[in-house]
């Protein structure tokens, strides 16, 4: 008998032609994840991935990883047994014995994709049944709500005999949607927006400011690990450091002080247009929340989003900081995100900052400073990181 | 070249230590409970260790408990000193300005109903006799009050602790924190009941410190198992960082003329430093000489630190304080808000130099024009 994953496609299931390469796409990205867990082979059948060992492989950890990929409705473990009526009373209470053990009621669930199998559905059911409540005396048969529903499929190579299945991540195959640029500071929002956003469907690069020595070395490293979280569902992430010591400098020298934040944030987005682009990135995405800070304002935002024409997504915009954090804490970024590390939108913030500020106000303001020049160094100032899960 | 100034987190460890470490390791790594040969040899060497601590404070051997760490000997003087049952003697006096191994087993014992007395620091960082004297009484348990302070060096009246304690006829113990002082400043036995030191500050290893305890008095442990230390610290002994410890303080034992080295390094350091407008000097004139905490004008501690370090100059800020929490010592201090923010501690070895010091005010000088 052979354990193997089966995957069932979420959304999938509905994109007419694109189908096809869409599991293919979830395919890949199963393979990347899985790699580190052993070898194994992926079969796809009637929106059922099949997730295959070759040889011997930790199935708890690629079980976990699994439940973290997104396009998954639905997975679970399952014992793959020869297609014989014997085999399959034989090894079906050997191997949900733990689970049959820890419930009073059960049902049988049988499914004949493979319509040459000599027994029917219900023969299956019933004869499976039998010999549950046989092996197990404690157990009583619920059809309407049973603690443990044993599900027999008969597919064209094997018989399946697995439990319930367990939820998965949902949402779509990362990359089907193309991909975008995640703004990321170090704090709890921006992690949870690119969680949000790898959801459905798009890859991830990110852009991190650094600013030292006004930000620590251990800051970038809070991000890199922040990453590393939320790659266990994204996949690849591309990260783009860029150096933004420069820019915080000439903004706090030349710009009045209530407007600092705004200005550094619209250069911030002035670099990721650039760099995103660069990159083949259709979008940027931050973490911003209506009102959340004095930047965040929806006057502020509209003077942000003025120095890009790429589209800003804000996937929290409308979300309170305890839903955030909820997210956050279920990613498990939450822990990360609160080590105490300065980040450069924490240098300089100013005492009164504006909130509501008007385009021609940051205008004004920026005449004082070269920004292209400014922006043509730091594109240049930029650090390379991939990170994997 | 690289400087290290940062030394009352912890010392590069000096040769016979890591000498004695690796015979630890590769030739007598046995229990050293034990009853075999190898077990004797190990014992052996935390019993020369012993002997050298001992020799050092001026007590008996066995008035030495090695410990696993500063922290674990703090925690158990202060929670094996005093009795939550005998109502008699429930107050406990201590200062502000304490390390967290300390005040947060203070901060403890009050949740649990003792009375503690935290005497504050003067702008200098001293703690005043005649506090101490009205606050010791006949219903005070223990006295725990640090030898040197940490974070600007301010040496503390430990000295007259056990003299007040008696004059006042109180039955109170008394503790002293002594880790950034054993080694650096006379510290004897007979000022205390209990004396914590640890190992890795004075050019030795990680993973041991000590406890000195009275042998009269008697102590509550609260590690509980094979009873080693004098059932003090049960779990087995980390011997080669007790046999570097023991190495380490024979190397250190000519405390004044280390301390004279440190005196013209301080002296030196306090000269240039005094060269330059933006700082400010936070360490009282009589401080610990290896200790020097300064402000410097406008930039935040972080920032200094992290701006030093990538010119290869290690301090640290002014103490290993987290964002949001201000330094109790230079509060108590009654320091401004602006000088504690931007607070940076310089700490000195017997291995420092003056290159190093010309190094650090240079690299100072250097990230203060592009960072103010």
């Amino acid at each position: 008998m052979k354990e193997i994953i089966l995957v069932k496609n979420g959304e999938l299931a509905l994109k007419g032609l694109n189908r096809s390469s869409f599991e293919d796409i979830l395919i890949k990205n199963l393979k990347r994840r899985l790699r580190p867990f052993g070898e194994f082979e992926y079969k796809k059948s009637q929106s059922t991935i099949m997730i295959i060992p070759v040889g011997s492989c930790d199935m708890d950890s690629a079980s976990d990883a699994v439940s973290k990929v997104f396009g998954i409705a639905a997975y679970t473990r399952s014992a793959a047994v020869e297609k014989d009526m014997g085999a399959i009373l034989e090894k079906a209470p050997e191997y949900l014995k733990e689970i049959l053990e820890n419930a009073d009621t059960f049902k049988v669930n049988a499914k004949r994709s493979d319509k040459a199998f000599p027994f029917k559905s219900p023969e299956i059911s019933s004869e499976l049944g039998g010999r549950l409540l046989e092996r197990f005396n404690h157990l009583s048969v619920d059809v309407h709500n049973p603690d443990v529903t044993v599900t027999v499929e008969i597919r064209d190579e094997y018989a399946f005999i697995h439990a319930d299945q367990i939820k998965g991540a949902g949402g779509m195959p990362v990359g089907t949607g193309g991909k975008a640029a995640l703004l990321i500071s170090g704090g709890i929002d921006s992690p949870v927006a690119g969680y949000m956003m790898a959801k459905r469907g798009i890859s991830l690069t990110a852009v991190h400011f650094a600013s030292p020595p006004f930000t620590s070395v251990q800051a970038e490293e809070k991000v890199h690990s922040l990453l590393r979280q939320v790659a266990k569902y994204s996949g690849h992430i591309h990260l783009i450091t860029v150096g933004f010591t420069e820019i915080q400098q000439e903004i706090r020298k030349k710009c009045p002080e209530p407007l600092f934040t705004l200005i550094m944030r619209r250069f911030m987005m002035r670099i990721a247009d650039r760099l995103a682009r660069e990159d083949n990135c259709a979008a940027l995405i931050t973490g911003e929340s209506v009102g959340q800070v004095a930047s965040q304002t929806i006057y502020a935002l509209g003077c942000t989003d003025a120095v890009t024409t790429l589209p800003v997504f804000r996937p929290l915009i409308g979300l309170d900081k305890d839903e955030i954090i909820s997210v956050s804490r279920k990613i498990e970024t939450f822990d990360i995100s609160i080590q105490p590390f300065e980040d450069c939108c924490t240098v300089f913030t100013p005492r009164h900052p504006r909130t509501r500020p008007t385009l021609k106000m940051l205008e004004d303001a920026e005449t004082a400073l070269d920004v292209d020049p400014l922006i043509e160094a730091a594109v240049k100032n930029i650090k390379i990181t991939e990170i994997e899960a | 070249m690289t400087a290290y100034f940062d030394n009352s987190a912890t010392t590069m460890p000096c040769e016979a230590a890591v000498e004695a470490a690796k015979k630890a390791c590769l030739k007598n790594w046995g229990n050293p409970s034990s009853l075999h040969f190898k077990g004797l040899e190990a014992k052996k060497l935390i019993d020369l260790a012993r002997k050298n601590a001992a020799s050092l404070l001026c007590c008996e051997e066995r008035e030495i408990c090695f410990s696993p760490s500063g922290t674990s000997a703090n925690n158990t003087a202060v929670f094996g000193a005093v009795n939550e049952k005998n109502k008699a003697l429930n107050k406990i006096v201590t200062t502000a300005v304490e390390h967290p191994s300390v005040s947060k087993c203070m901060d403890f014992l009050e949740e649990k109903g003792f009375e503690v007395i935290r005497l504050k620091p003067d702008s200098d960082g001293f703690i005043s006799l005649n506090d101490l004297e009205n606050a010791i009484d006949e219903r005070t348990a223990l006295v725990s009050v640090m030898a040197v302070n940490n974070e600007v060096g301010s040496i503390l009246p430990f000295e007259e602790l056990k003299k007040i304690v008696r004059r006042k006829k109180s039955k109170a113990l008394v503790h002293i924190d002594a880790v950034q002082a054993f080694g650096k400043i006379p510290v004897k036995a007979s000022y205390a009941d209990l004396i914590t030191a640890s190992a890795h500050k004075i050019h030795s290893l990680k993973g041991a410190g000590l406890l000195y305890v009275s042998k009269n008095v008697r102590i509550k442990p609260y590690l509980l198992g094979g009873g080693q230390e004098n059932a003090v610290f049960s779990g087995t002994e980390n011997v080669p960082s007790i046999a570097a410890f023991g190495a380490a303080i024979e190397e250190a034992k000519d405390v004044s003329a280390h301390l004279e080295y440190a005196s013209s390094l301080n002296k030196y350091l306090r000269q240039r430093l005094s060269e330059f407008d933006f700082v400010c000097f936070n360490s009282p004139e009589n401080a610990l000489p290896y200790i020097l905490n300064i402000s410097v004008s406008g930039i935040p501690s972080q920032v200094t630190v992290n701006a030093l370090s990538n010119l290869g100059v290690c301090i640290s800020a002014g103490s290993a304080c987290s964002k949001g929490h201000r330094s109790e010592t230079l509060v108590s201090m009654g320091l401004d808000s602006k000088r504690i923010d931007s607070a940076v501690r310089i700490s000195l070895s017997r291995y420092s130099t003056k290159e190093e010091i010309d190094l650090l005010c240079d690299s100072l000088e250097k990230i203060t024009d592009s960072l103010k």
